[in-house]
């Protein structure tokens, strides 16, 4: 019997946290691409006195009226901030910092009073509101916590695309005459429905965190907005479905702390492993481009060697000569190349190209002339488009002046022929 | 010629504003004194509360000690606060003040003793690794600052808070203390130190104090320098990073041994409020300083001092008090409050709704005369319309006439200023840019209120004496009368 009514109370709370994480990873995402990530915890901290002050003008404890206080709060809070960033010379940092500071002093001075004035029992349910409670979940709540979810989720629907220009490019929304204002307080509203939902669940601060976590952690894994989104709402979903199990195991922990740890584990192992910004994808990335590079200088050095001395063969000296590589590093490199079968060894310290290998160096030399030619000859085109790391012209300016530049390569004959254009 | 006639004429209405920004607030710059003097006043008040509250004799030193220990969190937290403030990193304050509680309960874990230099030792190394860490996720993982920022210190916060769950029921090391503090039992918590009973608070707030001055002190100009010109700063080879870390181990000193008294949240609150008031009230670093710790102090009076009378929690009391003071500088700030600003853009409303009413009556008289009409612009109306016409009456440049109000002559003389400065803008337009004549007025129309006579001869000259204006009409002589 007992055990029926805990494996309830688990589910039940197990629901309601996973749903919670899912809605506030969705527009937590927006917070975090809008660079007003600690705004969300402003509002957290904002809720505090509305939740006090429900409770003292009602007298008594109603979740839904302490709600609709905090949202009130939060939302005050977001006004005070944006106000004294545009009337005032106060910094949004100092904004923020002052609301998230002032607010819940007021609020722990209300909590007080209701605590002298309400005899105990009932003052139980303010206490929550700042470490959370999420063993004191019932059916109701996470009725509630639906409802609102999918609300946020609805409007996120329904104005995806003034989210999204406005989260990506401000200024481009504000040229388009779109009340920029209002859909950004519509977002931070949202941002307060979704925190003072969570509030009783798992407190001010751990709610800054399943703000944060979920949307941060699908930065590293997709630059799709669409993608980022839910995979924020799924890291959200998972992070409170995990934490939840954890926290049930160990229960003489606070659960809300354990609920935010699962998020930073997973944030951790985003940032490690996440493919398309992950700590690991950018170091391959950055190894596979070093060794792209380096080939492309090797078959450049090279090229440059034999179309001088007119012979096919090319020494390691040579090229020590010409580069600041040292010895080692050429050995390696023409290994790396004799291993891509663009080159082959003839002795030990020589070697020459294989016609694959005399294709692509004389690919990569054109590349490079046509890079060396626009600077010269476009140098006002250069500082738009270079990016000289890349081997060739072609994707960066229009076809008519590759071939203007070609034209000239040929004319100075610096233009190098394919091996087998030369044979015919 | 033209290009050096724009530059003054261009330079003119900034000139022109800044003079009567200086003349409203010219009486309101006495430094040291205006702080000073707040501070008196509210601490008058505060003594006539503390009369009414009627404290048994026997209670007077303990309310005084919490009321000076409240001052010594509030004071050198707000010190510290000015400098995050400047360098608009009141949120890291915030961070760290959450983030340093793994750093509390590993020390205490360690030391077995909830307070003392052990405790401060591993806040400080927090305070460091929160700002570390929050640069490396900016710089290597490529997280937006405030994103990075807020993920390390949630996870830190909730690891502090597991480990005290784990570690702390053992010392009186609770979750609950650290998040609110209790201010009220500091006084009587007391530890045996050379022979004497003294606060256990005031072994961790007097160095935090005296540290923090010193740290201000001997670093003055480095951390002025970096706080407002950080490029400039490493361009004089002062190592900002160093600046930086060991602000922020202030910070985190100061934040932890706040603690016991106010709580980690609240801590925030003294950091950034006080500070930020400050920088309403002053432009200089120094009286930015002071200002700062005088909000500071009567934040912590007056917040004692009501939550007393309330019976509610000091700490919130102090952050409320903050908060007004906060508030009162909003509005009542001497050169950026919203109220004087509001008075500066309500006495130039006047004064160019005035000039506007002369100026029309000026032309009024001239049409009379030469039978050219006049441009009919619409009178100021409203409240402001009003004033201007009072303040001109008092001024003495109109009188009531048959017909309506009419031009004294003082009056005729501004009057003709304000024409002749329109009527010669109006030719200098002309004579220099190709506009159409129809849009020669509108801008004439707002220049006149900022041509002074310096700039109305600049003009004369570079119009070679000209005497019609593009309309056809007489541009008026200055100061020698014309006959009639």
């Amino acid at each position: 019997m007992i055990e029926q009514l805990l494996a309830y109370n688990t589910i039940v709370v197990l629901l309601g946290v996973s749903i919670l994480g899912a809605g506030a990873g969705l527009v937590g995402s927006f917070a975090v691409l809008r660079k007003r990530a600690l705004t969300g915890d402003a509002v957290a901290h904002a809720a505090l006195p509305g939740v006090c002050a429900a409770f003292l003008i009602l007298g008594q404890r109603n979740l839904s009226f302490m709600l609709l206080g905090a949202l009130a709060s939060g939302v005050l809070g977001i006004i005070i901030i944006s106000a004294l960033c545009r009337w005032t010379r106060v910094r949004e940092d100092a904004a923020i910092g002052i609301v998230l500071s002032v607010f819940p002093g007021l609020g722990f001075a209300l909590s007080r009073i209701i605590q002298n004035v309400v005899t105990s029992g009932s003052k139980a349910g303010l206490e929550s509101f700042i470490l959370g409670k999420t063993a004191g979940m019932t059916r109701p709540d996470v009725y509630l916590i639906l409802a609102a979810s999918l609300f946020c989720l609805a409007v996120v629907l329904v104005l995806y695309k003034e989210f999204k220009v406005v989260a990506f490019d401000i200024g481009f929304a504000r040229s388009l005459g779109w009340p920029v204002y209002w859909v950004d307080l519509l977002l931070m509203s949202l941002i307060a429905v979704a925190v003072v939902i969570g509030l009783p669940a798992v407190g001010i601060i751990m709610m800054a965190a399943l703000l944060i976590l979920p949307g941060a952690a699908a930065r590293f894994w997709t630059d799709s907005l669409g993608w980022l989104l839910f995979i924020a709402g799924a890291f959200g979903l998972v992070t409170g479905l995990i934490g939840t199990v954890f926290s049930a195991m160990f229960s003489m922990l606070p659960a809300g702390p354990i609920i935010v740890l699962t998020g930073s584990v997973i944030f951790l192992i985003s940032m490690l492993f996440g493919v398309r910004r992950g700590a690991i994808a950018r170091l391959l990335e950055h190894r596979r481009f070093q060794r792209d590079y380096n080939q492309r200088q090797l078959l450049l050095a090279s090229y440059d060697v034999a179309s001088r001395t007119g012979h096919s063969q090319v020494s390691a000296a040579d090229l020590l000569a010409r580069k600041s590589w040292s010895p080692q590093q050429v050995n390696r490199l023409i290994a790396n190349a004799a291993g891509s079968g663009l080159v082959e060894r003839t002795q030990p310290a020589e070697f020459r190209f294989t016609p694959a290998g005399l294709t692509r160096a004389v690919e990569v030399t054109r590349g490079l002339r046509l890079w060396e030619e626009l600077l010269t000859e476009y140098p006002e085109l250069a500082g738009s488009v270079a990016n000289l790391a890349s081997e060739s012209v072609d994707q960066y300016v229009e076809p008519t002046i590759v071939a203007d530049l070609t034209a000239r390569l040929k004319a100075q004959s610096r233009w190098p022929e394919l091996p087998s254009e030369a044979a015919i | 010629m033209s290009a050096s006639m724009l530059n003054p004429a261009k330079e003119a209405k900034p000139a022109a504003t800044r003079a009567t920004g200086a003349g409203s607030t010219s009486g309101i710059s006495p430094g040291w004194l205006l702080p000073a003097v707040y501070f008196l006043i509210l601490l008058l008040v505060a003594l006539v509360w503390f009369r009414f509250l009627e404290f048994s004799p026997k209670d007077t030193p303990k309310t005084l000690g919490i009321i000076g220990i409240a001052i010594l969190c509030s004071g050198s937290c707000s010190l510290l606060g000015c400098y995050l403030v400047l360098r608009r990193m009141s949120l890291i304050g915030d961070a760290i003040s959450h983030a340093v509680l793994p750093g509390i309960a590993i020390a205490f874990f360690f030391t077995g003793q909830p307070y003392g230099i052990g405790i401060m030792l591993g806040a400080m190394a927090l305070g460091m690794l929160t700002s570390f860490l929050t640069q490396s996720l900016h710089s290597l993982g490529k997280v937006s600052e405030d994103a990075s920022m807020g993920v390390v210190f949630t996870s830190l916060f909730a690891l502090g808070v597991i480990l005290i769950q784990l570690w702390g029921p053992r010392a009186h090391l609770d979750a609950d203390c650290v998040l609110y503090g209790d201010i009220l039992y500091t006084w009587d918590r007391r530890v045996l130190l050379l022979g004497h009973y003294v606060p256990r608070a005031l072994l961790s707030l007097v160095p935090a104090a005296i540290l923090t001055v010193g740290f201000i002190v001997l670093l003055w100009k480095e951390l002025k320098i970096v706080s407002f010109d950080p490029a400039l700063a490493a361009a004089m080879g002062i190592k900002v990073w160093v600046v930086h870390y060991l602000l922020m181990g202030m910070v985190a000193g100061v934040t932890v041994a706040s603690f016991e008294s106010v709580g980690s949240i609240l801590v925030v609150a003294m950091l950034i409020v006080p500070a930020a008031a400050a920088g309403l009230l002053t432009d200089r670093l120094r009286e930015m300083l002071a200002w700062s710790l005088v909000i500071a102090a009567h934040s912590a009076i007056f917040g004692y001092l009501s939550a007393t009378a309330l019976n509610t929690s000091v700490a919130g009391m102090m952050a409320v008090f903050a908060g007004v003071q906060f508030g009162g500088a909003v509005l009542l700030a001497p050169r950026h409050g919203l109220l004087s600003r509001w008075l500066r853009n309500l006495g130039l409303s006047i004064r160019i709704a005035s000039e506007d009413i002369i100026g029309q009556l000026y032309r009024d008289e001239e049409a009379a005369k030469t039978a050219i009409p006049a441009h009919r612009g619409s009178p100021p109306s409203g409240l402001i319309g009003l004033l201007s016409r009072l303040s001109l009456r008092r001024k003495g440049l109109l009188e009531s006439g048959l017909s309506g109000p009419s031009l004294t002559s003082q009056g005729r003389t501004a009057a003709r200023n304000i024409v002749r400065a329109h009527r010669l803008w109006e030719s200098f337009l002309e004579a220099n840019f190709d506009l159409p004549p129809d849009h020669l007025h509108e801008p004439a129309e707002r220049m006149e209120h900022f041509l002074d006579p310096d700039l109305q001869q600049q003009l004369d000259q570079q119009l070679a004496g000209r005497q019609i204006d593009p309309q056809g009409k007489v541009i008026p002589q200055g100061e020698e009368t014309t006959g009639p």
